[in-house]
């Protein structure tokens, strides 16, 4: 006879028909899996927290406390901020006034620069991906093909002729320079992503609303937009990350009083003949990851909805 | 006046013709259902008079004032889709005074008139609910609501009840004629649904292929089709349609063969001005007598499977050239399998149709 719940069920795991709330064995393993995954995002954060002498630590110290003499002595480390200050403002050894390494600055180049080309791009984006998904050209096909091959080459590939546009046209190291890179940048994504939304939508409540008397203008703000809300944040946040963390063109592209963060993690770091500042650059990456954090936080119902949106037929 | 009128209108999309110089005029109070089987044009006959599409060629006068080149919004019509069309993102009261933007009401006019449909339709409790929060029924109603909240000057019905239940559909058409009823305007029914346009219009229009086979009363097309196709399509259980050959006419009867089989059935004067062709014969299965034993003027068919049916008895039964024919029979009339049954068929329910499929008829 066989036993009608096995040892799986018992450990939480339910049987695969079924539909409900995952038992303890799935939440387990679901746990494990995504610490293997977080590990190196985890490993910075923990890295930030720490002196020098102690990122360097072989084996690694991974614990910030013992835990009341829990965890072995060799494992913990003394949490120190230190890093975070030295991120804004450093001292000499040799003695001098404190001075700012200008971090500052540019963690709003990084939230200007990305979040105005993410929204303008969404801007424009919208409206575009409106007329290509409602008002089909003859070849609507060929455009969004030729819309999407912007995106097909490496961005090093065009990265000599862009800068010598720039250099053409002074744009080079403006903020409205790399703003409008970025914008364009960022649109056949956002096109692309908006029109498969728009898609998704019934035609028959726009042509209701035609009939209840909107107009053009009314049909789209009052009507179609509100549906792709989903859509808008999932694209904003995708858009968002890959500007967020662009490094070439803000590399090549950005001046002294424009540089991003991602450009000036690099030279803050890899300066000073020292080596790698371990706890530094942890500290650096750790505040880069706030913002961009805290944006998906916000948005992520919505997000959901929007990358799943249109996988379910309704 | 409410009416509509669309003059030979034709739509065409490429290469295809949707809808081929249609007729329609709708009188102010009349309801008129376009029926059809599906991509028979009569949806785009609808969005036509709609101005979702514009004609290839006619004209559509609503009324009295041409129409072809105004977009929907400028019509002042309204109209419930198949799928109502609800605005996901509004309330259901303000999907319902959605339409009401179009008179500049302030307000507290227009709170009441919302009101005043919800009232109607038995939507009061659910107007501050989303789209999604409501049941199916409910969404009918809304879509309705929002059609008669303001006084346009038609309404057009795009297949209303095809995604309600049974039950709900009875009870929303009897709510929709009576509500229709109420306001004497032109209204327009699109439906793939005999029994609903049977039940609800004033006038029927069948559709098939782009083309108006026939315009009439309900009546009128039941018992007077005009081709082959109305009397195929109208009715339930389906007319009988019999290919012979014609023989000849003598006063009132007509000598008809079939499956090896002579018939003489009494016919309409106008037959006999048919030379002996090919005719197709239509008989409803409910215009049969069965008889004890044969005669000149009965068809021979063996029962073949019987459906009770409640009050009636739906009897399949094959004629001696392979032919179905379906005879309805009160519940008390019972049948064998395999019985050979003699019928008898009633003169002024027998239709005589041409080799081209239309009617002879005097």
């Amino acid at each position: 006879m066989a036993d009608a719940t096995s040892i799986w069920e018992r450990l939480g795991f339910r049987k695969a028909s079924g539909v409900g709330e995952a038992g303890w064995g799935h939440t387990l393993l679901t746990a494990i899996i995504s610490l293997i995954y977080f590990l190196p995002v985890l490993l910075i954060i923990i890295t930030s927290f720490k002196l020098q002498t102690e990122a360097l630590a072989v084996p690694p110290r991974f614990f910030p406390t013992s835990f009341f003499g829990l965890i072995p002595e060799q494992w913990v480390f003394t949490p120190t901020l230190e890093n975070f200050t030295s991120v804004f403002s450093r001292a000499y050894t040799t003695g001098g006034a404190v001075e700012s390494t200008g971090f500052d600055r540019f963690f709003f180049n990084s939230i200007f620069i990305a979040g105005t080309s993410v929204l303008l791009a969404l801007v424009i984006g919208t409206l575009a991906a409106y007329g290509f998904s409602r008002y089909a050209l003859k070849g609507n096909d060929t455009y969004l093909f030729i819309i999407l091959t912007t995106r097909m080459l490496p961005a090093i590939v065009v990265i000599i002729p862009i800068i010598l546009m720039f250099r053409v046209t002074g744009l080079a190291g403006s903020y409205i320079g790399i703003i409008l890179l970025y914008t364009a940048f960022n649109l056949p994504f956002t096109i692309w992503m908006m029109k498969s939304f728009f898609d998704e939508l019934s035609p028959d409540v726009e042509d209701a609303a035609r009939i209840d008397g909107s107009s053009e203008v009314k049909v789209f703000f009052k009507i179609c937009l509100p549906q792709v809300l989903a859509g808008l944040a999932a694209t904003f946040v995708f858009g968002l990350i890959l500007t967020w963390n662009e490094f070439l063109f803000a590399l090549l592209l950005t001046g002294v009083d424009t540089r991003t963060v991602p450009v000036a993690m690099n030279q803050a770091v890899a300066g000073g003949g020292i080596g790698v500042l371990w706890g530094l650059l942890a500290a650096i990456e750790t505040l880069f990851l706030i913002p961009v954090f805290l944006v998906t936080f916000f948005l992520q119902n919505h997000l959901l909805r929007g990358v799943t949106f249109g996988t379910v037929k309704r | 006046m409410s009416t509509i009128e669309a003059r030979k209108i034709t739509k065409r999309f490429g290469d295809f013709t949707a809808v081929k110089d249609a007729d329609l005029s709708v009188a102010a109070g009349e309801v008129v259902c376009l029926l059809g089987p599906s991509g028979c044009g009569k949806t785009t006959t609808l969005r036509m008079i709609a101005g979702l599409e514009r004609v290839t060629a006619g004209d559509i006068i609503i009324a009295g004032k041409r129409m072809n080149e105004l977009p929907p919004e400028k019509r002042d019509i309204a109209m419930v889709f198949q799928f109502y069309a609800l605005y996901p993102a509004l309330s259901v009261g303000e999907n319902i005074a959605m339409p009401l933007h179009y008179e500049k009401l302030a307000k507290p006019d227009r709170d009441r008139r919302v009101k005043k449909v919800a009232e109607i339709l038995h939507l009061t409790d659910v107007l501050d609910r989303m789209p999604g929060q409501v049941s199916e029924g409910e969404k009918q109603r809304i879509a309705v609501a929002r059609a008669i909240v303001r006084d346009p000057n038609c309404f057009l019905f795009d297949e209303p009840l095809s995604r309600l239940d049974v039950e709900l559909r009875h009870s929303m058409r009897g709510q929709i004629k009576e509500v229709l009823s109420g306001l004497s305007k032109a209204t327009v029914i699109v439906t793939h649904d005999q029994l609903e346009a049977l039940t609800m219009a004033d006038r029927i229009a069948i559709m098939r292929d782009g083309v108006i086979e026939q315009i009439g009363t309900p009546h009128q097309v039941f018992t007077k089709p005009n081709n082959v196709f109305v009397a195929s399509f109208i009715g339930t259980p389906q007319m009988n349609l019999v290919k012979g050959r014609l023989e000849g006419v003598a006063g009132a009867k007509a000598t008809i063969q079939f499956g090896g089989e002579r018939v003489e059935l009494e016919v309409n004067p106008a037959v006999s001005k048919l030379k002996p062709s090919q005719v197709t014969l239509g008989i409803r299965p409910r215009a049969f007598t069965p008889i004890g034993q044969g005669a000149r003027d009965t068809i021979i068919a063996h029962a073949e499977l019987i459906e009770p049916m409640g009050a009636e008895t739906l009897v399949h039964a094959r004629t001696p050239d392979n032919s179905d024919i379906r005879v309805v029979v009160p519940r008390d009339v019972k049948f064998k399998i395999g019985e050979k049954l003699h019928l008898r068929a009633d003169p002024s329910q027998t239709h005589i149709f041409g080799e081209d499929g239309k009617a002879v008829r005097g």
